[in-house]
């Protein structure tokens, strides 16, 4: 559940287009007759998009929008991206636990 | 064979900037003498560590980036282990990195020149078929 409510943050149009979920419709997921009808944003890889080559340990602004709040890393699913820029990331984030820039787990 | 490599390590919070930099001086000459070049030594301030580590709750952060043979590594590991004010350390080896890096660059920046000049064809000559196959003669020229 921690981990729903903090995915937001890395991916600001997340919300938006859950929100148009009910309303919009037009190429989205094709809803079930009587079930809800879900229009999912198609969620694109922050570092393909942005062209961010190498992700640094170092660079602490950038891996804290991919941990949620009490310091997990944030699944691919929910933030979108990509197979191979997940794992530079998920290494990333480990090496910056290391050397105590990011938390293995947060105080709570 | 020679690496590049960064040594990132924390120094207890309470040591005085004349110790630390008596310490990083220290650590170049270890590398230096030991057939290694340190590119950079950077200070990188004080921060508050994300857990305790020794019971303490900040630390002066220290970067270097260098040239170095496994074995200094290990030499240069040992020594920070060993040396009293360093609480924690952490090595990554970059020259793999870096070519991918570069490589990746060097694909970009063909792509580049590739896409400059024919984006405002294609919007025109899409739909025919022998356009691609004269793009990449003039990207190449």
């Amino acid at each position: 559940m921690a981990d729903e409510t903090t995915t937001p943050t890395p991916r600001a149009e997340a919300p938006a287009g859950r929100a148009s979920g009910p309303g919009g419709r037009g190429p989205g997921g094709p809803g079930g007759p009587g079930g809800r009808k879900f229009f999912r944003r198609k969620k694109v890889c922050k570092f393909c998009t942005e062209k961010i080559d190498a992700i640094s340990y170092r660079d602490v602004r950038l891996l804290q929008g991919f941990v949620a709040e009490r310091g997990k890393i944030v699944p691919r699913r929910l933030t979108g991206v990509c197979t191979t820029h997940q794992r530079r990331l998920s290494r990333a984030i480990k090496q910056a636990r290391n050397i105590a820039l990011l938390p293995f787990a947060a105080r709570y | 064979m020679q690496r590049l490599y960064e040594v990132m390590f924390i120094v207890r919070p309470d040591v005085v900037d004349e110790d630390l930099d008596k310490l990083i001086a220290g650590l170049e000459q270890t590398v230096t003498n030991g057939g290694g070049t340190v590119k950079s030594a950077e200070k990188m301030g004080r921060r508050k560590l994300a857990y305790l580590v020794r019971k303490f709750a900040e630390g002066n952060y220290v970067l270097f980036t260098l040239t170095a043979d496994g074995s200094l590594i290990a030499e240069l590991e040992r020594r920070l282990r060993v040396s009293e004010p360093v609480i924690k350390f952490i090595t990554v080896r970059m020259d793999e990195e870096e070519k991918r890096l570069a490589k990746v660059r060097a694909i970009r920046a063909s792509r580049k020149k590739l896409s400059a000049m024919p984006v405002a064809e294609s919007a025109e000559a899409a739909p025919v078929p022998p356009a691609p196959a004269e793009t990449p003669t003039q990207a190449s020229a």
